[in-house]
């Protein structure tokens, strides 16, 4: 679903002309001027500095630049800047203060990453899932996390790590 | 205790200033501490000493280790930093770990492949904390007006029993750093390790869980510039001509022009790898900016001609490869392959006679195996930064062959070895593909004509076609049983487009009385390169797809079908050629064995087993896989490995686990590249399939098997064994052989 808006907007954009837009990222007011086609991804990576989200596809199919909109995880390689409005965007750089979220305790714990790159978006999506489920069983994790390539594929990993986290 | 000279990259050992890079990693490296509770901080000294290539003491006692090979995610930014901190007897919680740039002075090979690192850094990191240590123990000694052999060390501390006297290492720090380098220096007996083999975690874990830029294409610099490539659209194809008229005018973009990769007449080398070489570079303000600026561009290619390209060679100009014309398409590969099956290989190796044992065998299996190009796909994508001026370039990224990319540079740019700076970041996966470092001078051609600081970016998109595949492979097996069922013949015909998977001297060879081994290969204008675990890859899944089908069709166990193998091949092997040892590799399948209950039998629960050796390491793997609404699903991975020492039993387990879920991933699933008209047939993951959550095992048990080997590395030993334990279970399970891969294509 989210998908099928992201690329509804995606389809609709021809014009490349500037715009101010004014975004709520990590509890703080940011201002860009750029194309109002311009992914979020490329916003907070090249306007905002924020480079913890990552680029792995560009076309919503590996989930490593997944961020919070409003709390629910949203691919920002196809969000148009122009299309997230006030909602709130939490990327990895605000999910805590001091890399102390439960999921991040326990990706410390389990030792998850192997190259690391995917790691902030599979974090992203599996804060959201315990947001929205506290307690997810196997199949739950694992159609949540679906979305998100590990070609390091530490998904056994991962899952261990959800499942700790849910005891935190 | 044995003394050991401190021969090994000597030059390390000397005194230098040369601790290259310090500030300026900092400046974007994410500080890699060793502790593991994030709510703890290290404080940094006020003075640092250093004692040697690989380490620097600060006042306080807080110790910097240099990692010196690239960290692709195998995890030696870790392991490497470990060994020195052993030698040491350092506090690990008080180490601090940066990334080395390239430095051949000081370090040995700083390479990332072939599993090596560990195998072949082992020497100089143990020798590295041990000179060290041996020159503190020696300043406390001349303080202490006491004999050297007294002084002991513990966890970052000197101790003096006698007179009861102790110094942290960093009071000892100033005083060690102007101590001779010792010309010998005894190294630890396996007993005393205190750090080697105990779990460690990722030192970059912080960093990477918080978002932090230590990723290339995290890699900013104050005025720089986003730089893409566009690359023809299918091989054999070249640039015909360029119509920049919109794409030019579009808001952000500097400057768009074509330019070479490499010179006409430079000897490339064989991490020079790289089809397109001449492109279309779009420069400008932005990300978002350069992508669209390319899609503006109106271009034309043509098909190209037979032509030469220059290879690095024993003589100094190089020799001249032919690149062949055409445009390449699949369903032509496959009719090729099959003409060649059907001819006489090159023999690499023939014992007995292997003719004359399949005319007398009771039973002849014969069956054929195959799997298609596939592109590496590490999650981040190709990229680079440069800043290239008259003075010098800089360079930043992530690479695997730095040592080699600065010499291509060199000679593109025309600048001198010493003016190229190449700094590591960490690379979002390599398997390979971070060996062939075109993307790198690419990044410095179009830095230098800019005369600006450049990021060279490839959307996945032009990752994912812009070739340095790994090969097709086919592979031909024939075994000729006896009337007691005894394996008599043993016949592997192996070739692919361009290379050959064969290895004639691994098992069966050497187990086998009659045994011919022959080849066969391809010439393509697709270009290919390593892909993790080269060859053994492919070659694994099909002999032990292929050993457990002779097994069956001899009605013994898999497992003690191969067992009597390795038991011919320990106590009487046929030939002196064989490149593995046959003690081990039983070892790993007993191991195995015992640990998953292979005997055991549970409803519903198929079973699979795999054995194989590369890279210097033994890994055996057992499948148990369920059938659920027809679909395959894995519940556990047995596996068992013998990679001598393990320096980091969490780390070296994480590597298993996804060299395993990997080796699933791309036997079953991966679609692997195909080809119409010379052009990929996939260029993003939305038609491109790689293993997902769902898909992967359930559970994945790992045992290392102990003894006091020398370690060697794990980075891709595990893949290629598990995709023939997969195939073997799935036979389980569906009364059905895999032959092609993906299995599930
Ligand atoms: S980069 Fe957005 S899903 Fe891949
Ligand atoms: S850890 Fe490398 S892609 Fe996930």
């Amino acid at each position: 679903m989210v998908n099928l808006i992201a690329y509804f907007y995606h389809q609709t954009s021809d014009l490349a002309t500037m715009a101010q837009f004014n975004l709520s990222i990590n509890g703080k007011q940011r201002q860009v001027d750029v194309d109002p086609n311009t992914p979020l991804l490329w916003v907070l990576r090249d306007h905002l500095n924020l480079l913890g989200t990552k680029y792995g596809c560009g076309v919503a199919m590996c989930g490593a630049c997944t961020v919070h909109l409003n709390g629910i995880a949203m691919r920002s390689c196809t969000l148009p800047v122009s299309a997230v409005g006030n909602q709130e965007v939490t990327t990895i750089e605000g999910l805590s203060e001091k890399g102390d979220h439960p999921i991040q305790k326990a990706w410390l714990e389990i030792d998850v990453p192997q190259c690391g790159y995917c790691q902030a978006g599979q974090i992203m999506s599996a804060a959201a899932l315990l947001k929205a489920n506290p307690n997810p069983s196997d199949e739950e994790i694992e159609s949540a996390m679906n979305g998100n390539i590990c070609r390091c594929a530490t998904y056994t990993r991962i899952k261990k790590a959800i499942k700790k986290a849910a005891t935190y | 205790m044995k003394l050991f000279k401190t021969s090994i990259g000597r030059r390390s050992f000397m005194k230098t200033s040369v601790m290259a890079g310090g500030g300026f990693m900092l400046s974007f490296s994410w500080l890699a501490s060793c502790i593991s509770d994030p709510e703890k901080v290290l404080e940094m000294p006020k003075e640092w000493f250093e004692l040697n290539g690989y380490l620097k003491i600060g006042d306080n006692g807080v110790i910097t280790i240099i990692s010196p090979n690239p960290e692709i995610g195998q995890n030696v930014k870790t392991s490497m930093p470990m060994i020195v901190a052993d030698e040491l007897d350092a506090d690990w919680e008080s180490v601090i770990v940066e990334q080395g740039p390239l430095n051949t002075d000081i370090f040995t090979r700083q390479l990332a492949g072939g599993s090596q690192s560990i195998r072949q850094g082992w020497q100089s990191l143990r020798m590295a904390g041990a000179t060290a240590r041996r020159m503190l123990r020696e300043a406390a000694a001349k303080a202490w007006q006491v004999s050297v052999d007294e002084v002991t060390t513990e966890a970052g501390k000197l101790l003096h029993k006698g007179s009861g006297k102790s110094a942290s290492y960093g009071e000892m720090a100033s005083a060690a750093s102007k101590i001779t380098v010792p010309a010998e220096v005894e190294l630890k007996s396996i007993e005393e390790f205190k750090i080697i083999g105990t779990p460690r975690k990722n030192v970059d874990g912080l960093g990477i869980i918080t978002g932090k830029p230590l990723f290339g294409l995290d890699y900013t610099r104050e005025g720089m510039l986003i730089a893409m490539i566009v690359h023809p659209p299918a091989f054999g194809k070249k640039l015909k001509s360029v119509d920049d008229s919109n794409a030019r005018s579009l808001p952000g973009i500097k400057d768009i022009f074509t330019f070479k990769t490499y010179n006409e007449d430079y000897p490339r080398q064989w991490s020079d790898t790289s089809s397109f070489t001449e492109l279309v570079a779009v420069v400008g303000n932005s990300t978002w900016e350069v992508m669209n600026a390319k899609k503006a561009l109106k271009l034309e290619w043509e098909a190209f001609e037979e032509h030469t390209i220059i290879e690095e060679s024993d003589v100094e100009e190089g020799t001249p490869i032919t690149i062949q014309g055409g445009l390449e398409s699949s369903d032509k590969h496959a009719e090729l392959i099959a003409k060649y099956v059907a001819e006489p290989g090159r023999i690499a190796r023939k014992d007995g006679d292997p003719e004359a044992a399949f005319k007398q065998a009771t039973k002849v299996i014969e069956r054929q195996y195959y799997t298609p190009f596939h592109p590496h796909n590490t999650l981040e994508p190709l990229n680079f930064f440069a800043h290239v001026t008259s003075e010098k370039a800089e360079l930043v990224g992530p690479i695997q062959t730095p040592e080699y990319m600065e010499k291509t540079v060199s000679a593109r740019l025309g600048l001198p070895l010493e003016k190229i700076d190449i700094q590591m970041t960490r690379a979002g996966g390599g398997f390979g593909r971070k060996l062939y470092g075109h993307f790198l001078v690419e990044a410095a051609v179009i830095s230098q004509k800019m005369n600006a600081p450049v990021k060279l970016i490839y959307t996945r998109e032009d990752d994912m076609t812009t070739g340095v595949y790994s090969p097709a492979f086919h592979a031909l097996y024939r075994a000729a049983l006896d009337e007691n069922n005894n394996l008599i013949g043993f016949h592997v015909k192996a070739g692919g487009i361009p290379d050959s998977p064969l290895y004639a001297n691994r098992f069966p060879a050497g187990a086998v009385e009659n045994y011919l081994a022959e080849s066969w290969s391809i010439n393509t204008n697709i270009s290919t390169g390593a892909f993790r675990a080269p060859r053994s890859n492919f070659i694994a899944s099909a002999e032990q797809s292929f050993l457990d089908e002779v097994a069956e069709a001899a009605g013994k166990d898999p497992i003690d079908f191969r067992l009597e193998l390795f038991e011919r091949a320990k106590t009487n092997p046929v030939g002196d050629r064989n490149d593995y040892d046959a003690k081990r590799y039983a070892g790993v399948l007993e191991l195995v064995k015992e640990k998953a209950k292979w005997t055991d039998s549970k409803p519903g629960v198929h079973r699979g087993v795999a054995a194989y050796y590369c890279h210097n390491s033994y890994v055996a793997q057992i499948v148990d896989l369920e059938m659920q609404n027809g679909k395959p699903v894995i519940q556990k991975v047995h596996c068992a490995a013998d990679c001598g020492i393990v320096v980091n039993p969490l780390a070296a387990t994480n590597l298993i686990e996804g060299g395993t879920v990997d080796g699933i991933g791309h036997a079953m699933y991966s679609s692997g590249m195909t080809f119409s008209e010379g052009k990929p047939d996939h260029n993003n993951f939305n038609t491109y399939r790689l293993i997902r959550h769902s898909e992967a095992p359930k559970a994945i048990d790992v045992y290392f098997v102990e003894n006091d080997i020398d370690p060697t590395g794990l980075g891709e030993p595990p893949f290629p064994p598990v995709m023939g334990a997969l195939a073997n279970a799935l036979y389980k399970a569906t009364n059905k052989r895999f032959y092609n891969q993906p299995y599930l294509g």
